[in-house]
């Protein structure tokens, strides 16, 4: 139970120092947007024919005529009482169009690392139980090819080969077909509020449409998983360890998952958290393709019609994820590795 | 005893082992036979590189990929296991043959609880459950009298002490029963006092379950308490055979005559220990990479300059008196260069690690520090090095207060040239991207402010020279130069400066005995030279008898005993201390059972 304790306690104080970075992040992308041109009060009023009355209208309105620093305290109050304004492009609070949005992202985020992680894994251990063969060379084939394709042309090709060519997936627009009824939302998760529901075929629906794009995010980060298992499963297979393990005999299955393997998730825990983060970020590219109403397209869009407030609630947002997610990695890495709650 | 018969337990036949190497094929063992009966305990001595560990690997087949068995045969209870299947192997690891490995900790999963593991090497050959397993493991911890083996059942490695995770690998080896148990090197590492109670253990649990043990170590005087009979090997080859008294007291082979006379006892001097290595020209520039080649110069006969006093056979007891060159007392008068008062050091959470300790060391003097891991004495090195700070008390360098001055500030005093450490790990301490020259040319650039140029050249050539680096391998970078030469750059690098106090944190602790040996007549020698004063720090209570003066015994932060050498090994004052020498191994000396 000492160990629970101090598992809290560690990641209690990872949190609270990380605390700072993220009131940087507030304030360098507050002032990022300030410095980027564009002028939102001309985006926005109502149109090329505008007058200067209006534009200077809308300014004030936007509070944009006040000094730089006092609008960086009034942000700053805004979020303290968990105000993020309000997108100009949708008209809705930010907070709002967030809370329906990030579901969609995480859904994708989630699938994708799992489809990732379910495929990295195996060949990892492939090629550092055959070093050096074949298997191993594949491996490295396919990594590097996943590496090198970018996620908009495995994207597309996906979407040639299983929806032009073959038929198999659906239309790739969006969380579901418009012919199949939304479940009534409980967490925002499709696939569980479909299984919530006791909807399997909307679930089946959901989880078709979810597919291509999960599988072109995870083609992009299975490589740096792979590679991370493969010399990770090197070291431990090469450990003094899994030597003692074969000199009283265990049998292989044995040795080769409850000794080395497990020992060589340790790092793979490590960088599948970071995996995530950037996934989560980085997959606008996946959101526009397939569709996808995600986070990312979203901070985009608003960031194309210099629409600050979207923006900026969606780098907090995403501080604020990489900040849980390190916590949570903590957590298991102090749970899977009894000496790190010693230090 | 067993009763003669015609079948040994296991019998190597001319064994060959190969490793495939960039450079090509390397043959490690070239030739090795010998036999073990049920029930013996065979030793395997040699120095490293000897290939006594890729004989017992290659008789567990546990070799790396890159090593094969390429002739020879290997005849366990008469089944050649040369050829078995994985099989067979699988059946034969852990159930009739199993090991126990150096560094224990490293040899036991860091993420599985002890219990688990124990549990793991039973139910590989039996079919019981986990809760079966549990109630074995308990019963084997105790029988390798753990304390309270309750609590340690659900310990992880981290958690407990080297000895005792030996003595978890010991009751892993010994679960299922197996006929012949391979120890390599299983307590190199561990502590004088550790290492007997669990060789102790060993020997009782061998002798009660009637289990053969091969013994390999390079430590001849562990070898000779506790095996029956006892293997030399060298360069691959087993080159003389004997019972232990016979092998000691009359070695036939050059080889084996080296190896004893290298290794320290209770009554040899400096001199004694390599006599051949007193003509520099035949060591130093020797053009062999390996420290081992002035084997081939005493086996020519060629080394004519035998010191007086330096015979192959261990001597009778030398009286006190009889101190060979190995001290050279400072006169009484001498001026205290370094006084240590009352020092202490904390860590966090209440960690003592030296506790008010005091003693002083005269200009020229030799002082040795002694103790057990976690007694202190690396802590009062670093601190007398003023590579960390003190919680407390003085430390007084000429009469000048050094521990004032905050440890990072140091290297700026004009002091720091007279206070130099060479460092346990000879690798470990030598910066990979330097290479010898660099490495020795570093203090003197920092420290005297000597700039590239003829002068710099030929001080760390002298520096070099003085140390027995042949001045050829100066272009060299660490992992181009043998363990020996390591030790040697390390020494010259921190005599560059000429300091006046040289501290020397377990020097020789990673060397073979004919290298230690090697070395260790070279700081006698440096010291006497140059009137250095040392801090010997070591674990090896023989090497410090032969290296110090007066010895300082240390046992959880605190002195326990202080004195002369000679007087201090000769008769003990306090319990710690004669547990201590107790435990030493004596070559030859009377056997324990």
């Amino acid at each position: 139970m000492s160990q629970l304790s101090t598992t809290a306690k560690r990641a209690g104080w990872r949190f609270a120092s990380s605390l700072p970075a993220l009131f940087g992040v507030l304030v360098f992308t507050f002032l990022l947007m300030r410095v980027l041109p564009g002028d939102p009060a001309v985006f926005f009023a109502s149109g090329p024919s505008a007058g200067k009355e209006e534009i200077e209208m809308i300014r004030k309105q936007m509070g944009l005529d006040k000094p730089v620093p006092e609008q960086l305290l009034r942000y700053l109050g805004d979020i303290g009482s968990g105000n993020l304004g309000r997108s100009l492009t949708t008209g809705q609070p930010v907070l709002a169009d967030l809370k329906s949005r990030l579901p969609a992202s995480l859904e994708l985020t989630f699938s994708a690392l799992l489809i990732a992680l379910l495929t990295a894994i195996p060949l990892g251990v492939a090629a550092a139980l055959r070093q050096g063969s074949w298997v191993d060379h594949l491996v490295r084939f396919i990594c590097a090819l996943g590496v090198c394709v970018p996620t908009f042309v495995s994207g597309l090709l996906l979407i040639y080969a299983f929806y032009y060519l073959l038929g198999l997936a659906p239309d790739p627009t969006g969380r579901v077909d418009i012919f199949t009824s939304l479940p009534p939302r409980a967490t925002g998760f499709l696939l569980i509020d479909f299984a919530l529901a006791g909807d399997w075929e909307g679930w089946r629906a959901a989880a078709a449409q979810l597919v291509l794009p999960a599988m072109t995010m995870a083609l992009f980060v299975v490589a740096p998983l792979a590679r991370i298992t493969r010399a990770a499963m090197l070291a431990s297979l090469g450990s003094d360890f899994v030597r003692t393990a074969r000199s009283l005999g265990l049998p292989p299955r044995k040795v080769i998952v409850t000794y080395a393997l497990r020992n060589a998730l340790l790092p793979v825990l490590t960088i599948a958290g970071i995996v995530f983060s950037t996934m989560l970020g980085a997959n606008v590219l996946v959101e526009k393709v397939f569709s996808w109403p995600g986070v990312a397209s979203y901070a985009l869009d608003a960031l194309l019609s210099s629409d600050y407030a979207p923006v900026q609630g969606f780098v907090l947002l995403m501080a604020s994820i990489f900040v849980v997610v390190n916590l949570t990695v903590d957590v298991l890495y102090g749970i899977a590795d009894p000496r790190v709650s010693v230090e | 005893m067993t009763p003669p018969q015609s079948l040994p337990l296991l019998a190597i036949d001319d064994l060959h082992v190969t490793f495939s190497t960039r450079r090509g094929l390397v043959e490690a063992v070239r030739g090795v036979s010998f036999s073990v009966a049920a029930g013996e305990t065979l030793g395997v001595v040699g120095e490293s590189g000897s290939g006594k560990s890729v004989t017992a690997f290659a008789v567990t087949r546990l070799l790396d990929a890159s090593g094969r068995v390429s002739q020879g045969r290997i005849r366990f209870a008469g089944e050649d296991i040369t050829k078995a299947s994985s099989k067979q192997l699988r059946r034969l690891h852990g159930a009739a043959i199993s090991m126990i490995f150096q560094n224990p900790r490293g040899a036991l999963n860091p993420i599985r609880t002890v219990g688990q593991q124990i549990a793991d090497a039973i139910m590989a050959h039996e079919p019981i459950s986990s809760a079966e397993g549990r109630a074995r493991a308990l019963e084997l911890l105790k029988a390798v009298l753990i304390r309270e083996p309750e609590k340690r059942l659900d310990a992880y490695p981290h958690e407990l002490s080297g000895g005792m995770c030996q003595r978890v690998m010991i009751a892993m080896a010994i679960a299922c029963a197996p006929k012949l148990l391979i120890a390599d090197e299983p307590t190199t590492g561990l502590d004088v006092t550790t290492q007997k109670t669990v060789m102790d253990l060993l020997s009782k649990i061998t002798a009660e379950r009637g289990m053969a043990m091969i013994l390999i170590t390079h430590d001849l005087g562990l070898a000779s308490r506790y095996c029956q009979r006892v293997c030399v090997m060298e360069q691959g080859k087993v080159v003389e055979e004997a019972q232990p008294l016979a092998l000691f007291s009359a070695p036939q082979h050059p080889y084996t005559k080296r190896l004893v006379a290298a290794s320290p006892t209770a009554t040899s001097t400096i001199a004694d220990l390599a006599p051949e290595a007193l003509a520099p020209s035949a060591v130093s520039h020797s053009p062999h990479p390996e420290e081992a080649a002035p084997a081939a110069v005493s086996k020519d006969g060629l080394v004519v300059s035998e010191p007086p006093g330096a015979s192959f056979e261990p001597k009778p007891a030398a009286s006190p008196q009889d101190e060979g060159s190995g001290k050279t007392k400072p006169a009484p008068g001498t001026p205290l260069l370094l006084e240590v008062q009352n020092l202490v050091k904390r860590y966090d959470r209440g960690v003592v690690a030296v506790n008010d300790v005091s003693f002083a060391i005269r200009a020229g003097e030799s002082l040795g520090l002694v103790g057990e891991s976690g007694s202190g004495k690396s802590t009062i090195s670093r601190l007398v090095c003023r590579l960390i700070d003190a919680s407390e008390g003085e430390i007084l360098f000429d009469g000048q207060a050094i521990g004032t001055l905050p440890a990072r500030d140091f290297h700026r005093s004009p002091l720091r040239k007279d206070i130099q450490i060479v460092f346990q790990d000879p690798t470990d301490s030598l910066n990979p991207r330097f290479n010898a020259f660099d490495c020795i040319a570093h203090p003197l650039r920092r420290l005297l402010n000597m700039k590239d140029g003829a002068a710099l050249t030929a001080r760390v050539s002298e520096c070099a020279e003085r140390a027995g680096l042949p001045s050829s391998l100066l272009e060299r970078f660490p992992h181009q130069l043998s363990g020996g030469q390591k030790a040697r750059v390390g020494i010259a690098r921190a005599i560059a400066c000429r300091p006046r106090l040289l501290i020397l944190d377990e020097p020789t602790a990673a060397l073979d005995v004919s290298v230690q040996a090697v070395i260790l007549q070279l700081l006698d020698r440096l010291r006497r030279e140059d009137d250095l004063a040392l801090l010997f720090v070591s674990h090896d209570l023989n090497v410090v008898r032969m290296m110090c003066e007066r010895t300082v015994v240390m046992q959880n932060g605190q002195i326990v005993e202080q004195g002369e050498s000679l007087a201090l090994f000769a008769a003990p004052q306090t319990e710690y201390a004669r547990t201590l020498l107790e435990a030493v191994l004596h070559l030859g000396g009377p056997t324990a059972r």
